[in-house]
C-alpha cells in the first residue's frame, strides 16, 4: 500500500491523488476542508445563479437592513445586497488563489530545481536571494511593493506571488539535491542530455507533487495576506465584493450593524481554515508513517 | 581539537552572512522604492507643481544619475542613520519610528507573553495525549487560530468584550481624558504611569491592551503550539524519557523536570521568530484598534505613498528579524550545555 | 534456589493495533541469581523486561501470574507502580549516549533516583550519589557529578547509568544489552562491576542479550526467546548441550577462536518453532 500512494514513485504518481483523496475523506476535519473548497469553486461558477441581487446595484432607500426580509444577510451602507456580493466575493478570491499559484508554483519550481541540479554560484546566489525575502513577513513586504506599484486587486495579486515564491523554491530545491545524484539522472547526463533537458524532463515531473502540496499549504496564508490588503485599502478597490475591502468599508457602522463585518469575516475564515485543515490531512497523508499506522 | 577558533570562525561567518543579507535587505528596499511606478517626486512636490518645481526636485533628489550611483548613495545615507525625510510630519522618518516603536513592542511583548503561554502548554498538551481527543481540540483550535482574518476578528471581539459587555477598554492606548496626563519617559505606557506613580492611568492602559495583545497573541500561538508538539513529541520518544520513567519518575515530572528542559532551546528558538511575525499582525490590529504605534505609521504612509517613510519601515522590519534570528542563535548557545 | 523473587507464567504482551502478539505465552521464575535471556531482535526479550516494569505504552499486558516478592505487578495501580520502580526493580538501558538526559548533570540524574524515594536532603542524596559512584570505581567522583553526559566517555557514561540503578538498592534489576554499546575494550570492565555490586548486593539480575558468550559467562541461568516464545531454559554451563535446534543454531553461528576455517553456519529456520511450546 506505502509502494503504491508514495508520492515520488514513477508508476504510482497516477494513482496517487486517488489514494490522497480517499485518506482524506476519511478525516472528517480535511473533509470539511475539501467540501468548504468545493463549495468556494461552485458558488464562484454559479455565481449570478446564485446572487438574489446585483452586487453593485445601490438602493439608498434601502440600507444597512438587517439580515431576513429578501436580503439574507441583509444590506449595506449603499443598500447592497451583503450575500450577493460574498457570492460574487468567492470569484475574487477564487482569481487571487488561481492567479497566485500559476505565477508562484514555476517560478518556484524552475529556480528551485535549476540552483538545486546545478549547484555552485547559481545557488548560492539564489539562496541568498530568498533568504532576504524570507527575512520579512509576508504582509509587511506585500505592502511594499503594493505601495510601490499603486494600490489595485491586480498589484496586490503581483505583490503576493512576488513574495511567496521563495518557500517554493526552498523545497524544490532540497527535493531536486536529493534527485541530482540519482543513476537514471547520470545516465541522462551520460546520453548526452543537456542540463536545460534534464532540469524540465526529469527532475521538475519529481518535485511537482511536494510543490503542489507547498502552494496549497501557502494558500491559507495568501488568502489572508489578500484579505489584509484589501481591508488597508491597498488591494481590490470598491466597489469591488471584496471580502476584505467589505470589512474595511464596513468597520464604520460595526457597532450598529454587525451584519456588515460578520459575514466577509466568516467567509474569508472559513476559507482559510479550509485551506489550513486540507493541507494539516495532506501532510498526514504523505507521510508514511501515518499511512502504515491506520 | 581547537574548539574556540572553530567557534570564533562560526562567528565571523555569521556575521558575515548577516552583512550579505542586510546589504540584500537595502537593495531590495531601494529598487522597490526606485524602480516600480510610485513617483516620488509627485509625492513631494504634489500632483499640481510646475515643471520647473518638479525638475528642481527630480535633481534634488539624485534621480538623474544612474541608478548604481544612486544606491552609493542611499547606502552612504543609511549608514549615516539618515533615512529621509517624512512628507506628513516634516520629521527625520527615523525619529518618527523611534517615537511610535514602544506603543508597538508593549503590544507585541504582552502579546508573545499570552502566546507562549497558550502555546507552549497547547503543544505539552497535545503531544503528551497523541491521537486522543485534547490532541485533536488543540490541533482545530490552533489552526482556527492562525486561519483567523486578525483585523476581523479584532473588530467583532471590540463589538463583543467593549461595546456590549464593557469588559475592557476601546480604542488607542488609554482612555481619552487620560492622554497627556504621563510624561513620555520610556514610551512604555505601562512603565511610564507607573514611574509617575499614577495608577488610573496605568489600569486604563492595560484595559486598553488586553484585547489587541490576547488576539495577537492567540494567532501566533498556532505556530508555538504545533512546534512545542513536535518538540516534545520527539523528545518523549528518547531514551533518557525512559529512564526517568524506570527511576520511578511520573509522566507529569518526566515530562517537566527531563523532557521540557530538552525542548526549552528549541522553544527560544521559535518564540523569538514569533515575536517577529506579531509584527505582520501588529500592522493590522494596530489600524482596528487606533494603536498609535509602528503598524499604524507604516500604513498611514503607504496610504498618502511616502515611500521614503514605506521602506524606512520595511527595512526595520527586516532589520528586527535578523536581529531576532542572531538572538535566538545566542540564547541557544547560552542554553545548551553541549554548545558552551 | 532460595527465595523467589519474580514468578512470571504464561505472560503474554500485545501492541496497540497489532494483530499478533509480540510476546506469546512466556513463564520463568526468578530467585537471587543472574538470568540471561537471549534472542535476536524482534524476538520479544526487550518487551519482556520492560513489562516487568509496566513501561509499555500502548500495550496490552496479560498473564496468569506476574508477582515481584509479594507484590502482584499487574494490580498495582500506576502511583503504587511508581514505588516499585527504581526503588525495588530497575533497569540499566542500553547506551548512555541516549540515555541519560542531556542537558543536566550527570550527579543530579544520579542523585534523583535517591530523592524520588527516600525523604532528605539535597546534600545527603548528593554524598549517596557519589559514594556510589565510586562504588561503580569512578574516579574522582565528586568531578564527574559535576559533568554533563557529553563530555563523560561511553564506559564511564554506562557506569553512571549503574550507579543510578542501584542507588535505591532494588532487589531486582533488569540490564537490556548493557554493554552492546559500548566498546569491546571496555564491556568487560563495566560488566565486571556490575556483577561485583550484584553479587555484594543480593540483587536478582535479568541480563537481555544477543550475545550468548556474554550470558554464558555471567548468568547462571539461560532462556533462548524465539518470536515471542520461550523454546529452551538450561543452565549455562550447560548451554552447549542444548537440546533445541534452534539454540544449537545460535551456538553453530558463533565463531571460535582455533575451529575451523569453514564458513559458518547459518541459522535454517523452521516454522515449526513458530507453533510448539515449551
Amino acid at each position: 500500500m506505502t509502494a503504491d500512494t508514495h508520492p515520488r514513485s514513477m508508476p504510482g504518481w497516477l494513482i496517487a491523488p486517488k489514494n490522497i483523496l480517499v485518506f482524506l475523506l476519511r478525516s472528517p476535519t480535511s473533509a470539511f476542508g475539501l467540501a468548504v473548497l468545493a463549495l468556494l469553486i461552485l458558488t464562484a461558477i454559479f455565481a449570478p445563479l446564485l446572487a438574489t441581487h446585483d452586487p453593485y446595484v445601490q438602493a439608498l432607500g434601502n440600507v444597512l437592513k438587517p439580515p431576513g426580509d429578501g436580503h439574507l444577510f441583509g444590506t449595506d451602507e449603499l443598500g447592497r445586497d451583503i450575500f450577493s456580493r460574498l457570492v460574487y466575493g468567492a470569484r475574487i478570491t477564487l482569481t487571487i488563489i488561481f492567479l497566485v499559484s500559476i505565477v508562484v508554483g514555476p517560478i518556484g519550481l524552475v529556480i528551485g530545481t535549476s540552483a538545486g541540479y546545478l549547484g555552485g554560484k547559481f545557488d548560492t546566489v539564489m539562496m541568498r536571494i530568498t533568504d532576504i525575502f524570507l527575512s520579512f513577513p509576508s504582509l509587511i513586504l506585500s505592502l511594499a511593493f503594493v505601495a510601490a506599484l499603486g494600490p489595485s486587486l491586480n498589484n496586490a495579486i503581483i505583490a503576493i506571488a512576488l513574495t511567496s515564491w521563495p518557500p517554493i523554491a526552498r523545497l524544490a530545491r532540497a527535493e531536486a539535491m536529493t534527485f541530482r545524484n540519482a543513476d537514471y539522472i547520470a545516465a541522462a547526463r551520460l546520453q548526452g542530455a543537456s542540463a536545460t533537458r534534464i532540469i524540465v524532463k526529469s527532475i521538475m515531473p519529481m518535485c511537482l507533487p511536494s510543490v503542489l502540496i507547498r502552494l496549497t499549504l501557502n494558500m491559507a496564508t495568501v488568502i489572508l495576506t489578500a484579505a489584509g490588503l484589501g481591508f488597508l485599502g491597498l488591494g481590490a478597490q470598491p466597489p469591488m465584493p471584496e471580502w476584505g475591502a467589505m470589512i474595511a468599508t464596513g468597520r464604520r457602522y460595526m457597532l450598529d450593524s454587525w451584519w456588515l463585518v460578520t459575514f466577509p469575516g466568516v467567509s474569508i475564515l472559513s476559507v482559510s481554515l479550509a485551506f489550513n485543515l486540507l493541507g494539516d490531512g495532506l501532510r498526514d497523508a504523505l507521510d508514511p508513517k501515518q499511512m502504515n499506522r491506520r | 581539537m581547537s574548539l574556540p577558533r572553530l567557534r570564533l570562525a562560526g562567528a565571523a561567518g555569521q556575521l558575515g552572512s548577516i552583512a550579505v543579507t542586510l546589504l540584500g535587505l537595502l537593495m531590495l528596499t531601494f529598487f522597490i522604492g526606485r524602480l516600480m511606478p510610485a513617483d516620488p517626486v509627485r509625492a513631494i512636490v504634489g500632483e499640481d507643481a510646475t515643471r520647473e518645481t518638479y525638475e528642481q526636485v527630480y535633481t534634488s533628489l539624485g534621480l538623474d544619475r544612474p541608478l548604481y550611483e544612486q544606491f552609493v548613495y542611499y547606502l552612504g545615507d543609511v549608514l549615516t542613520g539618515d533615512f529621509g525625510t517624512s512628507i506628513r510630519t516634516g520629521q527625520p522618518v527615523i525619529e518618527d519610528i523611534l517615537h511610535v516603536m514602544p506603543a508597538t513592542i508593549e503590544l507585541a511583548t504582552f502579546a508573545i507573553f499570552i502566546g507562549a503561554t497558550l502555546g507552549v502548554s497547547m503543544g505539552v498538551l497535545a503531544a503528551v495525549n497523541k491521537d486522543r481527543w485534547p490532541d485533536h481540540v488543540v490541533r482545530v483550535l490552533s489552526l482556527f487560530g492562525h486561519s483567523m482574518p486578525i483585523f476581523w476578528t479584532g473588530m467583532i471581539a471590540l463589538i463583543v468584550f467593549y461595546a456590549h459587555l464593557g469588559l475592557v477598554g476601546g480604542s488607542g492606548r488609554m482612555d481619552q481624558f487620560y492622554i497627556g496626563l504621563v510624561d513620555d519617559r520610556t514610551g512604555f505606557l505601562l512603565v511610564d504611569s507607573l514611574l509617575a506613580g499614577e495608577m488610573d492611568v496605568f489600569w486604563s492602559a492595560l484595559n486598553h491592551l488586553i484585547l489587541p495583545a490576547a488576539l495577537l497573541g492567540y494567532s501566533s500561538s498556532a505556530y508555538i503550539t504545533r512546534m512545542t508538539r513536535s518538540f516534545m513529541l520527539d523528545q518523549l520518544g528518547q531514551e533518557y524519557v525512559t529512564t526517568a520513567r524506570v527511576k520511578g519518575l511520573s509522566r507529569h515530572q518526566t515530562i517537566w523536570l527531563h523532557a521540557f528542559g530538552n525542548i526549552r532551546v528549541q522553544l527560544v528558538t521559535i518564540i523569538a521568530l514569533a515575536y517577529g511575525s506579531l509584527l505582520e499582525g501588529a500592522v493590522l490590529i494596530e489600524t482596528v484598534f487606533a494603536w498609535p504605534g509602528f503598524g499604524q505609521y507604516l500604513t498611514s504612509n503607504l496610504i498618502i505613498g511616502d515611500m521614503n517613510a514605506v521602506m524606512t519601515c520595511v527595512l526595520i522590519v527586516g532589520v528586527i528579524f535578523i536581529g531576532l534570528n542572531l538572538l535566538s542563535d545566542i540564547l541557544y548557545r547560552i542554553f545548551d550545555p553541549r554548545t558552551r | 534456589m532460595e527465595k523467589t523473587i519474580l514468578d512470571v507464567r504464561n505472560l503474554r504482551i500485545r501492541y496497540g493495533g497489532s494483530p499478533v502478539e509480540a510476546v506469546r505465552g512466556v513463564s520463568f521464575t526468578l530467585g537471587r541469581e543472574r538470568l540471561g535471556i537471549v534472542g535476536e531482535s524482534g524476538s520479544g526479550k526487550s518487551t519482556v523486561g520492560r513489562a516487568m516494569l509496566r513501561l509499555l505504552p500502548g500495550a496490552t499486558i496479560t498473564a496468569d501470574m506476574l508477582r515481584f516478592e509479594e507484590t502482584d505487578l499487574l494490580a498495582l495501580s500506576e502511583k503504587e507502580m511508581l514505588k516499585v520502580r527504581g526503588r525495588r526493580m530497575s533497569m540499566i538501558l542500553q547506551d548512555p549516549k541516549f540515555s541519560l538526559n542531556p542537558i543536566r548533570r550527570v550527579g543530579d540524574q544520579v542523585a534523583e533516583t535517591y530523592l524520588r524515594h527516600f525523604q532528605c536532603s539535597r546534600r545527603e542524596a548528593h554524598d549517596k550519589a557519589v559514594a556510589m559512584l565510586e562504588a561503580v570505581k569512578i574516579r574522582d567522583p565528586e568531578r564527574v557529578f559535576r559533568q554533563y553526559p557529553h563530555e563523560i566517555s561511553g564506559g564511564m557514561g554506562q557506569r553512571v547509568m549503574i550507579a543510578m540503578m542501584l542507588l535505591a538498592d532494588p532487589d531486582l534489576v533488569i540490564a537490556d544489552e548493557p554493554t552492546s554499546a559500548l566498546d569491546v575494550t571496555v564491556r568487560l570492565q563495566v560488566l565486571n562491576i556490575l556483577d561485583g555490586l550484584v553479587r555484594d548486593r543480593g540483587i536478582g539480575l535479568i541480563m537481555i542479550s544477543h550475545d550468548l558468550n556474554l550470558v554464558r559467562n555471567f548468568c547462571d541461568r539461560v532462556l533462548i526467546m524465539y518470536a515471542g516464545k520461550v523454546v529452551e531454559t538450561l543452565k549455562a554451563s550447560d548451554l552447549d548441550h542444548a537440546q533445541h535446534p534452534y539454540t544449537q543454531g545460535l551456538l553453530a553461528a558463533q565463531p571460535r577462536i582455533g575451529g575451523t576455517r569453514q564458513p559458518l553456519a547459518v541459522l535454517d529456520r523452521k516454522p515449526e518453532w513458530l507453533e510448539e511450546s515449551l
